[in-house]
């Protein structure tokens, strides 16, 4: 009997000191370690980013005074306004023609400035760079006078053409092009350092041995350059698409969504809906369609990515 | 092919000149090196000649028609970088072929030379990998490949092997041999290794500072140096250069390394050297493998001498040993049964009818 209970104490002991060991064994573990070191940034990503998110959700669930649930009561009324579809198709509208304006100019001009030697180089990257760094609420603000149709630089400039004056932000195919002009003007610059980086990137010798080869200025361009700055293309493409997409400080400053709703993107639209109108539940709606349209884009062009980084 | 000549090349960059004005002529078919010390503008008269780089005076012929302002591709040359300069993102073939899509060749002949010229490099099996997938000597290859399929009027090569490791360099050297005895298109090859340059070569051409220090055979440079330069940059190990003086003794000339060792030159030597000015300052030129254990029956020219070894180097097939002579160090091969041991005395034999004479102020060689 006694043996027993001697025994029973050294198995108890034992399976005690074994867990304190496993214990141990997993805070010793790398993984362990990486978790505790990346939680301060996970518990603010969810502070942040995940209760904002989920809490948007929740008041997308509920009527306008807030006070009950209404399930996806607020997603049907809005697919059967006019409005919304005219949100949706201006916002794909500004985003891709802005992007690929912007993709195109900071290519072309990355190029010019890439091909200018040494310290001049410095001086006009860092003045071709003034755009992106001013405030965009501020600079548009410039621009607001610049349109101005009675007494703005633009129009008094066109009127010795002969041309004009145009209302900038008072027509709808103007307003839409200025939006577009002014996000393209502060958004160039993103590009043009980024491929700038990605042409510095490419080493000389390839130009060489293509030039050997035959290629002409052109077919360089086509044949190295591009894909060589493949990758860089494509992220510095998607992360423009979700930043222009989401734009807000533009379009509210220029035309607040005027005239007639026709400039309006999903962030200013949210705004109007959902602060000026004071229909949170819907406002939260609207912007909540931002996401699924950017998860797409984001799943294509980051997979392509992936992709070509496991060939390279 | 063709072949290529040079006429008073001069490259500046801003105030400094990297090519000093230099004349070359290569035949048809040539394999000629350009071997020199780094900054010596080896590379630079390659990219000249390839048209990489503009020159600043003189002409550049190819095929008998001046080039001076012919943009690279229209040159009809082919170039093996140092780092290959393959384009990552194209597999092997397309590698190959590139130059031949941009010109729009018939698909079935880009076909056809791409497999010979696989076939030829022995890299039929990688022709559809990324450069990535490639060890360095199978890139080098494609490198290689890449220009031949082209079937240009002239290779050139910018120090092809310079990032292999010691034994691929071995086999890639004799490679480069073979392909050139198959294709045989003229080849302009810029190293700074000497082994290569007198491996390959059928000319080499040694240039320092700018300048061609002299033009021959591999054997002409090694035997009959021009100049102090290429006497101490053409072999391994090095030449020796020991200060000495001319002396009259009894009518026979005589050359005094140090107060205790001299020794009388051999007849046609002597004939060489006896109208030269007693109070130049000389340097003997005399290579590793001349300097020899002595023993009792020394040929006629070849003077024995007792020293100390500083320091021994068994290689296996030979010892090399390391003495002063005077304060100059002195390196000499010896067998490795001959008893060489580091510190002790030694009796050596330096054969003077291998010897050189150098003017040290000048650097020529008498």
């Amino acid at each position: 009997m006694a043996d027993v209970v001697v025994e029973r104490g050294r198995v108890a002991r034992a399976t005690g000191a074994r867990k304190g060991k496993s214990l141990r064994n997993a805070l010793g573990r790398k993984s362990t370690v990486a978790f505790f070191l990346t939680l301060p940034l996970i518990l603010l990503i969810a502070l942040l980013v995940l209760y904002p998110a989920f809490y948007s959700l929740y008041l997308a669930t509920l009527n306008k005074a807030m006070t009950k649930f209404v399930g996806l009561g607020n997603f049907t009324f809005l697919f059967k306004r006019e409005t919304f579809w005219m949100v949706v198709q201006q916002s794909c509208i500004f985003a891709i023609t802005a992007v690929i304006f912007k993709a195109l100019i900071g290519f072309i001009v990355a190029h010019f400035v890439h091909n200018i030697p040494g310290k001049k180089q410095r001086k006009w990257r860092g003045m071709l760079l003034v755009p992106w760094v001013i405030p965009p609420a501020m600079s548009t603000l410039a621009w607001l006078w610049l349109f101005d149709p009675s007494y703005s630089a633009f129009n008094y400039t066109l009127s010795f053409f002969g041309v004009g004056p145009i209302p900038w932000l008072g027509d709808t195919f103007w307003a839409r092009f200025s939006v577009i002009l002014v996000n393209v003007w502060y958004g160039a610059p993103f590009f043009l350092i980024m491929y700038l980086a990605a042409l510095k990137s490419v080493p000389d010798q390839l130009y060489e041995a293509a030039a050997i080869d035959g290629a002409n200025w052109w077919q360089k361009i086509w044949h190295i350059t591009l894909p060589m700055m493949r990758n860089i293309i494509a992220i510095t493409t998607l992360f423009s698409l979700i930043v222009t997409f989401a734009n807000f400080d533009i379009v509210r400053i220029l035309t607040s969504g005027g005239p007639l709703d026709t400039t309006h993107l999903f962030a200013t639209w949210a705004f109007q809906v959902g602060i000026q109108s004071s229909d949170i539940p819907l406002g939260a709606c609207v912007s909540l369609f931002m996401v699924p349209i950017l998860a797409v884009a984001a799943i294509f062009i980051l997979r392509d990515v992936t992709k070509r980084g496991n060939e390279a | 092919m063709a072949d290529v000549a040079l006429r008073k090349v001069v490259k500046r960059y801003d105030d400094v000149e990297a090519v000093r004005g230099i004349d070359l002529d290569i035949a048809d078919h040539e394999f000629i090196v350009l071997v020199g010390p780094s900054g010596c503008g080896k590379s630079t008269t390659l990219r000249m000649i390839a048209g990489l780089e503009d020159i600043s005076d003189g002409d550049i012929m190819i095929g008998g028609d001046v080039v001076n302002d012919v943009p690279p591709k229209d040159r009809d040359i082919a170039m093996v970088f140092q780092n290959y300069a393959l384009y990552p993102h194209m597999t092997v073939a397309e590698n190959m072929s590139f130059g031949l899509r941009l010109k729009h060749y018939p698909k079935a002949e880009i076909k056809a030379r791409v497999t010979e010229a696989a076939r030829l490099l022995d890299i039929t099996d990688l022709i559809d990998r990324k450069p990535k997938q490639l060890s360095g000597g199978q890139r080098q290859r494609v490198a290689m490949g890449r220009a031949i399929v082209r079937n240009p009027k002239v290779f050139l090569f910018d120090e092809p092997l310079s990032n292999l490791d010691a034994k691929l360099r071995v086999q890639m050297r004799i490679e480069i041999k073979k392909v050139h005895q198959k294709v045989r298109t003229t080849t302009v090859y810029v190293t700074h290794d000497q082994v290569e340059a007198m491996t390959l070569a059928d000319r080499v051409v040694v240039m320092n500072k700018g300048r061609i220090e002299q033009i021959g055979t591999p054997n002409e440079l090694y035997h009959k140096p021009a100049t102090h330069f290429v006497a101490g940059f053409i072999g391994s190990p090095a030449m020796n250069f020991i200060p000495c003086r001319l002396e009259d003794v009894g009518g026979a000339l005589q050359l005094r390394l140090t107060d205790r060792i001299a020794f009388a030159l051999p007849p046609a030597r002597a004939a060489r050297y006896s109208a030269l000015p007693r109070t130049d300052k000389l340097l003997l030129g005399i290579r590793p493998e001349h300097l020899t254990e002595s023993h009792a029956h020394l040929g006629p020219g070849v003077e024995p001498f007792d020293t100390v070894l500083d320091v021994t180097e068994p290689m296996g097939m030979e010892t090399l040993v390391y003495f002063g002579l005077d304060g100059t160090p002195v390196c000499g091969r010896v067998d490795p049964n001959a008893g060489a041991t580091d510190g002790a005395p030694m009796r050596l034999a330096m054969d003077l009818n291998n010897m050189h004479l150098l003017n040290e102020e000048t650097g020529v060689v008498l």
